[in-house]
């Protein structure tokens, strides 16, 4: 889990993936037969095919994990030295009052302030915080001290220690550095193809690396691994969970940006069933992954998501479940070496 | 002193309104190097004692700062997550997103859970979350959870003392580990360099923040002849329209009104001038809402003083202060009770202006 750890420490919102892809490279390429990265900043990692198959197998495999996290920009200086900040990404507003964050390269340590209790009407109590009204407090009380520091276009993270909490770890950004860690696992196997690693980036605000990286790689068929949304606490209106923590491996039959290979999904299933390997299906219809830009690539590509379900993705501090990440490395694994022609081929 | 430094380990430990223990021993470690004499009241504040050297029986002057902070406490279980109710004045948005810590049969670190962006409806997004919707998750299975936590205890936030830039800090609980600071570094600044005729009870109190219970009790029992209250006051954030604010790094704020003995203000003010210490007059037209409000009414009546720091984001764990404002008010306070002589207390009487 040191890898999971140093994953999620690190920084890196869509569009500034450098950090995580330096840290991925580092820790995969004893693992890899040849590398490059895109113009966009994907980092394509080939593994060529170790073992025979026993059948007739696709040609190549590709696997993506999105190193993007969501995160903040500044956009705006102001004279007493405040920041002003817009979302990359999806992140509630609501959930910004009192943090910390770490801006720009040089991590400038900095506060989401929010006007004091005793301050408040009764009214403001209730409204819920808009961008505009928000700043980042670094302690500084001009505008030419903080433009020393900090630029607009600076991006912003949350700052949360990873920690490991009995069988769970806490940490930031777990969607999906845990995508990229089962990534790294998957890389140390061997298959009968050629498995494409692409760790992509830009997956946060529209799914951009994942579109262009499935173009060049031009696989048989691809999974998206990924931390997802678990939202399995106990709610008041009797509503299924996305995921529940502890539940296994999540399997996607459908979001709102593909519906999975239906081939591909029987498949892994059999394989969860065969090796007693805990699974469950993704309430359809919420959320999307990087599979929703690559099953739309050129001619079209099989495609499946496999995420380990995480609560409080999209916060500045996400908890999972390690055995439903271990499980996950496995699944994909056996799902991978099993994988022939005839279950991505269209059903006569 | 390095109040700084103090200051870090004040605002890592937990103490909530009647749960202080924590702080008290980090409290009555530092005050010993500065005072005589460290008691533990029995009600739960600390009490350090500098004695001056004039002859007995000497004066004693009372400086307060409080220990306590605004927490959350366990209401309800609810399939191995927490339900938590305040203790004292917090806004419920800041919560969610927050890591705590859930001080149980054990200590178990816990998240304040928020749900993804992906599954809240539009109408969800445009409501505040209320208290009650919140949920402590301690990632335990529930079974486990009952073993450790139970209804009643109580939660505080778990958030790292954060430097900013140069002598700016943020953290939790500042208010009002700052006036501890403020009286640890008076102490420490009379300890050093300054000669002082009168005692000084260097108190940290308890329960601030719900009943004032440190500042009645301790008041009652040590029966001094001045009290100043040190606390937090609200920092300005430049630009907004908060006039009624304190420049961040403009020194401490000497309250002025019904609270503040008239003299005492004066005093505070001419001894800052004297110093060439920068501050600031806190206007303070009713209440001052610190431990100088029960103080002032204690037994027959006691001149008071108001020293505010001032703090921006108070009740959050991600208060802001600035270190050099806290060494000044602790300077300012020495140099103030080094001034202090036999004579002071007549000064203080209000004169009937009758003709001779």
């Amino acid at each position: 889990m040191t890898l999971l750890k140093e994953l999620s420490e690190a920084r890196g919102v869509s569009g500034r993936e450098d950090e995580i892809r330096s840290i991925l490279f580092r820790h995969i390429r004893e693992h890899i037969d040849e590398h490059r990265v895109d113009a966009l900043g994907n980092l394509i990692a080939v593994r060529k095919a170790r073992v025979p198959a026993g059948a007739p197998v696709p040609r190549k495999v590709m696997l993506a994990a999105h190193m993007d996290e969501v995160g903040l920009m500044i956009t705006e200086i102001t004279k007493s030295g405040l920041l002003r900040f817009q979302p990359t990404g999806g992140i509630d507003p609501r959930l910004l009052l009192a943090k910390k964050v770490l801006i720009g390269d040089n991590k400038v340590p900095g506060v989401i302030g929010v006007k004091p209790i005793h301050k408040l009407k009764a009214e403001e109590l209730e409204q819920v915080p808009k961008y505009e009204q928000l700043t980042i407090d670094i302690g500084v009380t001009t505008q030419s001290a903080a433009e020393a520091l900090t630029h607009v276009g600076d991006y912003a993270t949350f700052d949360t220690a990873y920690e490991e909490l009995g069988p769970f770890a806490k940490g930031k950004a777990f969607d999906d550095r845990a995508g990229c860690a089962v990534l790294v696992e998957l890389l140390k196997h061997d298959y009968p193809f050629d498995l494409h690693a692409v760790f992509t980036v830009q997956e946060e605000v529209g799914l951009r690396g994942a579109r262009v990286a499935a173009y060049s790689v031009e696989p048989d068929c691809a999974i998206a691994l990924e931390g997802t949304i678990a939202d399995d606490l106990p709610k008041k209106k009797d509503v299924s969970p996305t995921s529940r923590l502890g539940g296994g491996p999540v399997l996607t039959v459908m979001d709102r940006t593909f519906i999975a290979h239906a081939g591909m999904l029987r498949h892994t299933i059999a394989v969860a069933e065969k090796h007693g390997i805990p699974y469950q299906f993704k309430q359809p219809g919420i959320g999307g992954t990087d599979a929703g830009a690559i099953h739309l690539t050129r001619e079209g590509i099989p495609s499946l998501t496999i995420a380990v379900p995480c609560r409080y993705i999209h916060s500045p501090v996400a908890l999972l479940y390690i055995k439903d990440f271990e499980h996950t490395i496995t699944l994909v694994r056996e799902t991978l070496r099993t994988l022939t022609l005839d279950i991505i081929r269209p059903e006569a | 002193m390095d109040c700084k430094e103090f200051l870090q380990r004040l605002s890592e430990a937990a103490g909530p309104s009647g749960y202080e223990r924590a702080i008290r021993e980090l409290v009555a470690e530092e005050f010993r190097r500065y005072a005589h004499d460290v008691q533990m009241h029995k009600m739960g504040s600390v009490i350090a004692l500098r004695r001056g050297d004039g002859e007995e029986p000497r004066r004693r002057i009372l400086l307060a700062g409080h220990m306590d902070e605004v927490a959350l406490m366990v209401s309800k279980m609810d399939e191995g997550f927490l339900h938590v109710a305040e203790v004292g004045g917090l806004d419920p948005r800041i919560l969610p997103g927050q890591e705590v810590i859930v001080h149980g049969r054990r200590e178990l670190p816990g998240i304040i859970g928020a749900r993804p962006p992906h599954v809240v409806t539009p109408e969800e997004r445009n409501k505040v979350i209320p208290l009650h919707e919140l949920l402590v998750d301690v990632a335990l299975p529930p079974e486990e959870v009952s073993q450790w936590v139970r209804v009643g205890d109580l939660v505080t936030f778990r958030r790292p003392f954060i430097p900013l830039q140069k002598d700016w800090v943020a953290g939790k609980s500042f208010d009002d580990r700052v006036g501890v600071v403020v009286v640890g570094e008076c102490l420490s600044n009379l300890a050093e360099r300054w000669k002082h005729s009168w005692d000084v009870y260097g108190v940290a109190t308890c329960q601030e923040e719900v009943t004032f219970l440190g500042a009645i009790t301790t008041t009652y029992g040590i029966r001094p002849d001045i009290a100043i209250a040190i606390d937090v006051t609200f920092g300005s954030m430049g630009d907004s329209a908060d006039g009624e604010n304190f420049q961040m790094g403009g020194g401490p704020a000497i309250g002025y009104g019904p609270n503040v003995h008239p003299k005492i203000h004066q005093m505070l003010v001419e001894t800052a001038k004297k110093l060439e210490i920068p501050y600031q007059i806190e206007p303070l037209p009713r209440g001052s809402g610190t431990d100088a409000w029960p103080m002032q009414v204690s037994r027959e009546g006691i001149p008071t003083g108001v020293i505010g720091v001032p703090l921006r984001y108070m009740h959050t764990p991600v208060e802001t202060v600035c270190v050099t404002d806290i060494e000044r008010a602790g300077r300012l306070l020495a140099a103030f009770i080094a001034g202090l002589d036999a004579s002071t207390m007549e000064k203080l009487t209000p004169r009937l202006d009758v003709e001779a």
